[in-house]
């Protein structure tokens, strides 16, 4: 399957939180010819359906479809822009960024501030703050005021680039990279046989607090749910108990937010097929879509898979191919696995 | 003392386990149905005499603060991360107990002879502990401890008198007093005892419990901080030792069933029940989550006033937890509706 195709496609089409429908079309293009039915819900959150052989059963899969971005908060005399924050933004990474805003049309833009030349010393080693910053969209102020509101919504370029040994560099791979894995999940599913219905959601809001996710497992109501997203990359950056390799696999999550038998049936798989994974001890649910899911209604026992992703939420995020590919393939076979008896064990605490 | 027992029995959030076997055990020629759930919320339901009576709900939480394992160093050094509030001036030279087979280990610490002098004013963040359980080399630990593995805090509890000084009070010793009441007489009203799994991360057990049961009332049975120390004079205190079952009328995460507070303090003042108001209104319990769960729910949290909470010794007065138990009790028996 072309991944590279895919990611293409999904990190360059627009999904700020609250505002995923353009990259809700592009990926329901993607996932229509292996499900039965898609549909978008009121949430935003993109739905597929793969009916099962046997059915007695559903799971879902979610990777969220939404990105952190900018809002306009403001157009300044001159027809230049004031924003805010959508999402965990690192402002050290904005200024020299370049942007598409959606307003009436998509304006590009650049995000800058005061020229170096004319700061002092003392300026030039202060980061700089939201205040400083300004879109400038080299247009003329009447023709700002017609295109753009207080509110449009700015998606920061990260075009993908390939870098070596089959990593990609790109903006949004956070949780794109989890989508595109759903999507080859999916693919690799239409060769494989499968008892229970799958319902591969692409949440919405799920950097603004896990709204899609909450909405999606309470209207679905699965019989369990492994969430996909993106964990730390190791870096220099990143101290060594808290990064994972690329390269190294997919990442599975332990602790009370996922169920045991869960987690317990992913590690034993990836073991008995030989598919390289990590182990992620999560001390305090959060973090990802399986906060909401696991209290939805009665309980809905949740695993996690994780993408190991350098740079996260900055517009130059990298990961490796081969770790999602192997995701993919983990997941595809939890899935065909007999979740029958995984399903009957769930309650069983005693 | 089953109260003793649950204290020493270890059950960091997610991994209740050892908690759920005594009470299971316990309550079991009590009730009429005992039952987990997906997150492993223990239910005991005992019937009520009067089909039409009400349904309540009657929580109190099995997990406790806790930590787990992140990290196993090359020289058999365990590093951990925390799971719940725990303040890092606390953790220094601890006993803990690792994983289902309790490994036994320490958190080391810089013997204070060759610590600098800006080190002993500072707090050593959790990051930088480590656990030593003897092990010489990774392989070694390995064969005992895995990544993942839950740490718990290993402490004998001890009674003197109606004193008890033990760990985790907050809140096996609501779980215990929820046990008391489900040995007690039927009443009118069914009774879903939920012994909760993962208040201390974020009051998740009792949300899907609540759901599952959709009570007419529910009361949630904390251990809450004694904070009866005065720090300054004519400071008062959040609830005192001694003094009754301390009622919350409003906290961080919701305000009390106004009837349900009330139906309490009455009860208490026609029985002779000692009782006290939580004068505090920070920290949060299930009640929060179970208050907003569907369409609502009439709800308030009781608690035996605990001291130092979230500490690895904490320490109760038997009088409040038995006036706690049966302030709740006598209160069901006046619960009308259904």
């Amino acid at each position: 399957m072309d991944l590279v195709g895919i990611l293409k496609e999904l990190t360059q089409a627009p999904g700020i939180s609250g505002h995923e429908g353009y990259a809700g079309d592009v990926l329901m293009k993607w996932i229509r010819p292996f499900c039965d039915e898609v549909r978008m819900d009121r949430s935003g959150n993109v739905i597929g359906v793969k009916k099962g052989e046997s059915g007695g059963g559903s799971v879902m899969i979610a990777a969220h479809l939404d990105e952190i971005g900018l809002m306009i908060t403001k157009i300044e005399k001159g027809g230049y822009l004031r924003f805010t924050t959508v999402g965990g933004v690192d402002i050290s990474i904005l200024p020299g960024q370049g942007v598409r805003v959606f307003g009436k049309e998509e304006v590009m833009g650049v995000i800058t501030s005061k020229p170096p030349h004319l700061q002092g010393g003392e300026e030039a080693n202060q980061p700089f703050k939201l205040t400083d910053l300004y879109i400038d969209t080299g247009l003329p102020e009447d023709r700002v005021s017609e295109l753009i509101s207080v509110g449009d919504l700015v998606k920061l370029d990260g075009e993908l680039i390939e870098l070596s040994g089959g990593c990609i560099a790109a903006g949004a791979l956070d949780d794109r990279a989890g989508v595109a894995a759903m999507v080859e999940t999916l693919e690799r599913l239409t060769r494989r046989r499968h008892g229970f219905d799958v319902y591969a959601v692409a949440t919405s809001r799920e950097e603004v607090g896990g709204i899609g996710a909450a909405t999606s497992s309470f209207s679905i109501e699965p019989d369990m749910a492994v969430v996909i997203d993106v964990t730390i990359g190791m870096s220099p950056a990143v101290p060594g108990r808290r990064g994972f390799e690329l390269g190294k696999g997919p990442v599975i999550g332990i602790g009370p937010n996922f169920h045991p038998k869960i987690s317990g049936r992913l590690i034993d798989l990836a073991k008995e097929l030989d598919i390289p994974y990590q182990v992620e001890p999560v001390p305090q649910p959060g973090g990802t879509d399986a906060y909401w899911i696991q209290v939805a209604r009665e309980g809905i026992p949740t695993g996690l898979l994780s993408i190991p992703l350098r740079n996260m939420h900055t517009t130059v995020e990298v990961c490796k191919l081969e770790d999602i590919r192997r995701l993919s393939l983990l997941l595809s076979e939890f899935i065909a696995s007999d979740l029958m008896s995984l399903k009957e064990g769930l309650r069983c605490f005693l | 003392m089953l109260l003793i027992r649950l204290s020493e029995a270890i059950g960091v959030s997610g991994f209740e386990d050892e908690v759920r076997r005594i009470i299971r055990d316990e309550v079991s020629g009590y009730v009429d149905e005992l039952f987990t759930d997906t997150m492993g919320n223990l239910f005991a339901v005992k019937r009520g005499e009067d089909p039409r009576g009400p349904k309540v709900m009657l929580a109190a939480h099995m997990d406790e603060v806790g930590l787990l394992v992140d990290m196993i160093e090359q020289n058999g050094m365990i590093r951990f991360r925390k799971v719940g509030g725990i303040d890092n001036r606390v953790l220094l030279s601890r006993r803990v107990v690792i994983g289902e087979k309790k490994v036994p280990g320490v958190i080391g610490a810089k013997p204070i002879h060759i610590q600098k002098a800006e080190e002993r004013n500072k707090v050593v963040d959790s990051d930088d502990m480590f656990i030593d359980i003897g092990a010489t080399s990774k392989e070694e630990a390995e064969r005992l401890v895995k990544v993942g593995d839950p740490v718990g805090f290993s402490v004998r509890a001890r009674a003197s008198g109606d004193i008890v000084v033990g760990k985790a009070f907050d809140d096996r010793a609501g779980c215990a007093a929820l046990v008391e009441i489900l040995k007690m007489d039927r009443c009118r009203a069914t009774i879903y005892g939920v012994f909760t799994v993962q208040e201390e991360v974020g009051l998740r057990g009792s949300r899907v419990a609540a759901f599952r049961i959709d009570p007419d009332y529910a009361f949630v049975i904390e251990g809450t901080t004694a904070w009866d120390i005065p720090e300054k004079r004519d400071v008062s205190p959040v609830a005192e030792l001694g003094r009754g079952p301390a009622i919350t009328i409003a906290d961080a995460g919701m305000i009390s069933d106004r009837g349900l507070v009330e139906l309490l303090m009455r009860t208490g003042d026609e029985n002779g029940i000692r009782w006290q108001v939580k004068r505090s209104t920070t920290g949060s319990t299930d009640g929060a989550s179970i208050q907003r769960t569907r369409e609502g729910v009439r709800t308030v949290t009781v608690s035996v006033p605990v001291r130092y909470v979230h500490a690895p010794v904490g320490m109760l007065d038997m009088r409040d937890f038995r006036a706690t138990a049966e302030l709740v009790y006598k209160s069901l028996l006046k619960l009308g509706g259904g």
